[in-house]
Parts: structure tokens; sequence; C-alpha cells
């Protein structure tokens, strides 16, 4: 079974999801960036979704779960780079992700989570 | 049988260019008009003789002109036909009247042969009546299913040109929403939007709809959903054109527009927008 | 095609997702259709103890559809209306994706009963 790669960038953790994602896959993703914020101290984590075709409620899930654990570990979590085709279906399914902030892609994603740890304080 | 369409086989093989020329003269004279010219006329003519000839050679049944194989030719250049002339902008009559003119140079030269024995006459000229008459037929209805098709695809062009996705500025786009909303329209209009603002980055979308008549609960819904793609893929939405009775009509039917930003102008709502995108508007005094 | 472990749920997407494809769904119902198979599936992976997805390709005069049918001997759902609805929990997480799912598609039908299984046929068409 695959794991997704985390990467690190100064306090930010980056994670770019380029597989079709299988259910088990998902629930490791979630456990090991749980570990790898507590470790680093990371602030931010942003997670890269532009080449996922398909976002279905497992892994919408899956992203509001790694969302709120990381807003315990007092990180915050950036969703960047939704296709639109997805976005459409996620409302049609009615999910509303709440609680998940998103941008538009990874730069923007970089500038709300620089803002957030700025306004967090240290 | 199979003596009438020898007899009429060999009509139309010997006096080719005779009924040609007629049928030919016959539509000038008429008045018909060649939208395309004698030599094409000429052509398609000659072409349509020579399936006919093949088809009562093959002893085809004319009743089964739609269906049968040994029609299939005659079928294949009556599209063409049909489908060229259409696009010229012929109409079905003209087309059709094209066909049935092919009857007279062919009676006459029928009559010709076998006009002294009267069933043999009768005979042939249901024959090639029957044909020429499934032929026109054909014609019309081929020339039918073309034009609906070049209204189904012209209907779709005028779905896509009615909703136009404008940059008002960097980082700001805009749609104006003009008749009615109903799904098929919101959805083309979502998909276009939120393809442009990925292709664009523009974290902010204007939907103007001012040229909307009526709001009611289901374009609401459409409007509500549209607004929550946008902020689901991390831009956000203003909408503007709100016009106070809408406003009523909204308040009135208890419809919750979520936090969503509206603006009664286009001219506040893109204020708005450069003001949320960090610009500032300064005016100089010349 | 068989869904019984989590890798045939992967599976299913990517079968559906060719259909779709081949058949020349527009983006945004290819991904629907692929995300109502994806919820579909699962829930007959780990609610319906495994079972089967089948596809029919529809022609109905002018238009054309896809069909699938997904088929377990599990428990089976006791309170349908309920399970419909939208927010209804029946293990972790928000629902069994059925009412979601309904949204998606433009034909939904289900069949199930307690200790008689579940089937459910979803219908999209061009």
């Amino acid at each position: 079974m695959e794991r997704i790669p985390i990467l690190q960038m100064g306090r930010c953790l980056l994670v770019t999801i380029q597989v079709d994602l299988q259910d088990q896959t998902a629930l490791q993703l979630q456990d090991d960036l749980a570990s790898r914020i507590e470790k680093t101290g990371a602030r931010g984590v942003l997670i890269d979704i532009s080449a996922l075709e398909i976002v279905d409620s497992f892994i919408g899930r899956m992203l509001a779960g790694i969302s709120g654990v990381a807003r315990v570990l007092d990180a915050t979590t950036v969703v960047v780079g939704m296709q639109p085709a997805v976005a459409i279906t996620l409302v049609e399914l009615g999910l509303s992700l709440e609680g998940v902030r998103t941008a538009l892609n990874v730069e923007r994603g970089m500038q709300m989570l620089q803002t957030a740890e700025k306004e967090a304080g240290p | 049988m199979k003596q009438d369409n020898a007899a009429i086989e060999e009509i139309l093989t010997t006096h080719e260019e005779d009924i040609l020329r007629e049928w030919l003269a016959d539509l000038t004279s008429s008045g018909s008009r060649r939208s395309d010219g004698a030599a094409a006329s000429l052509t398609d003519g000659r072409e349509l003789l020579h399936t006919l000839r093949a088809g009562i050679r093959a002893g085809a049944d004319a009743g089964q002109f739609e269906s049968a194989e040994a029609w299939a030719p005659a079928r294949a250049v009556l599209d063409t036909l049909s489908g060229t002339r259409a696009a010229k902008g012929a109409s079905a009559g003209e087309t059709s009247h094209f066909v049935l003119s092919l009857k007279r140079p062919i009676f006459k030269r029928v009559q010709e042969r076998v006009g002294a024995r009267p069933d043999e006459l009768m005979n042939a000229i249901w024959l090639v009546s029957t044909v020429v008459d499934r032929m026109a037929q054909y014609t019309v209805s081929t020339f039918q299913k073309t034009r609906e098709d070049v209204i189904g695809r012209q209907q779709q062009e005028l779905l896509e040109l009615s909703t136009p996705v404008v940059k008002l500025w960097d980082g700001v786009l805009a749609v104006p929403m003009i008749g009615t909303l109903d799904s098929s329209r919101t959805q083309l209009v979502m998909e276009a939007l939120l393809q442009r603002i990925v292709d664009t980055g523009s974290e902010l979308a204007i939907i103007d709809i001012t040229g909307v008549p009526t709001v009611d609960t289901l374009v609401a819904q459409h409007l509500l959903k549209t607004v929550t793609a946008i902020r689901l893929m991390g831009a956000d939405c203003i909408i503007s054109g709100v016009r106070p009775q809408i406003a009523q009509t909204i308040v009135h039917l208890g419809i919750d527009l979520a936090g969503i930003t509206t603006k009664a102008s286009l001219a506040d709502a893109l204020a708005l927008a450069l003001r949320k995108s960090g610009y500032t508007v300064t005016r100089t005094k010349s | 095609m068989p869904l019984s472990s989590e890798q045939d749920i992967v599976m299913s997407r990517q079968a559906v997702r060719k259909l779709t494809h081949e058949l020349k769904f527009s983006l945004v119902d290819q991904t629907k259709m692929v995300t109502a198979a994806s919820e579909l599936s699962r829930n007959t992976v780990v609610y319906g103890g495994g079972g089967e997805m089948r596809w029919q390709v529809l022609t109905d005069g002018k238009k054309t559809g896809l069909r699938l049918a997904f088929e377990d001997r599990g428990p089976g759902i006791p309170n349908l209306d309920l399970a419909l609805t939208d927010g209804w929990t029946s293990g972790k997480g928000l629902g069994m994706g059925l009412s979601g799912s309904k949204r998606l598609v433009n034909e939904f039908e289900i069949r199930s009963a307690p200790g008689e299984g579940t089937c459910v046929t979803i219908t999209r068409w061009k």
C-alpha cells in the first residue's frame, strides 16, 4: 500500500495527492499528518488536490478530519486546487466541507497560511 | 412486372441524355431557382437517374424505398442532394420538385414505348410514379432532419453566447445573466465560470442578475449552488443587480442567502471587489 | 464486476470513468457518475459485506445512458426512508452517501429489506 509523501517547507507541511486514493491510504495520510504536525510543530498544512478528479464523501471526510485534527494541534489547513467538476459534484452531493479552508492554487494557499501564522502570533 | 422493369430500364438507359435535358429544361421553365447552377444540377440528375435505373434493374420493391438494400445507392444520392441544397437555403418544396420533375420526361417515353397496350402502360407508369414519389418523400424527410440538426446546433451556440464570462479586473470576473435561469442555463454558467476562475486564478466572481426577470426558490437554489461551488474552490462571489422587487421576493419567500454578499448594481459590486482585492481607486484631477 | 475489497472500490471508479468517457459524457457528468459509483461501491463493500457492480449501456431512441447496479447479500437497510434523508448515519461518517448519490444521477432505485440484502440502481443520461 502506498503512502502519500509529506514534504516540509519551513513551518508548513505540503501534501500533494496525485493518485486515486484507496480508503486505507487516506486514513494512513490522516495519521501520518497528525504525527508529523506534532513532531515538527508545524503551523500550516497545505493539501494540493489539483490532480484529484474525484472527491467522494470519504475523501471529503478525510479532508475535514485533517483540518480538525490540525486545528487542535494549533495548525491551519488549506486545501488547494479543487477542480471545477469536483466542486460542482461536491455541492450536489451535499458535502459542505465545513471548517476546511480552500484556495485556488498553491501560491494563494501559502499566502493564506503565512497570513494565518502572523495573525496567530508566536 | 419483370417485363415492365426491363422496359423502363431500357428507356432510362437509351434515352438518358434526352431525359436529363428535358428534365432540366422543365425545371428552368417552371421557374425553379437552381441555387447551385446548371452543372451541379446535371451531375445530380445524372446520378439520380443511374441509381433509379439500378434499383429498377434489381427489381427492388418501390414500397420498401426507405429500407431496401437495393435502394441504398439512391438513398445516398438523395441524402447528399438534400443536404447540400438545404445548406444553400433551398426549401423542401424545391428539392422535392427537383425529384418529381423527373416523371414527365420518363412518362413521355414510356407512353411512346407501350402506349398501345393500356395495361402495360398503367403498370409502368405506376411503377415509375411510386418510386419517384418515394424519392421525393425521402428528400423531404432528410431535409427536415438536416434543418432540425442545424436548429439544434444554433440553439446550443445561442445558449453559450448568452452567458459570457468577462474579466473586469485582475482577479475579478463577471457574468451577466440574462433571461430566465433554468437548471441547464445555470449548469452551463457554473461550469464556464468555474473553469475561468481556475484558468485566470481570479478570486472574485460577480454574478449580475439585472437581466433576470424573476427570482423564485428554484432560481435562488441554483444561485446558491453556484456560489457554494465557487467558495469550495477557494474563491468568493458577489451577486449584483438585485433590484428592490427581487430583494422583496427573496425576503418574502424566506430564502436564506447564507452570507452571500449582494449589491444593487454592478458598479457597487465592482467597487467592493476592488476593495476586497486590496485596490484603492483615486481620482487625479486633470 | 465483484466488489469485495477496498481495492475494488478504486477499480469500480476506474471502470465507471472509462465507461462514461467512452460514452462521451461531459466531464461534469462523468465526475458525478464516478463519485456516485464510489459511494455506492463503498456501501456494498463496507456495509453489505461485499457484492457486485453491474453496468448496462442504454439507448432510448436519440438518448444514450448508463445504468449501474450495486447489489449485495448483506444485512439490508431497515428503514429506507430514513436512510435516504440527508445526514443519516449508520456507521462512521456522513451517512451512507445514498441521499447524496441520488442527487448526482437522473434515475435512482433502491430495493432493500432486513436480511435480504440491498440493490441500488442508478442511471445517468447523456
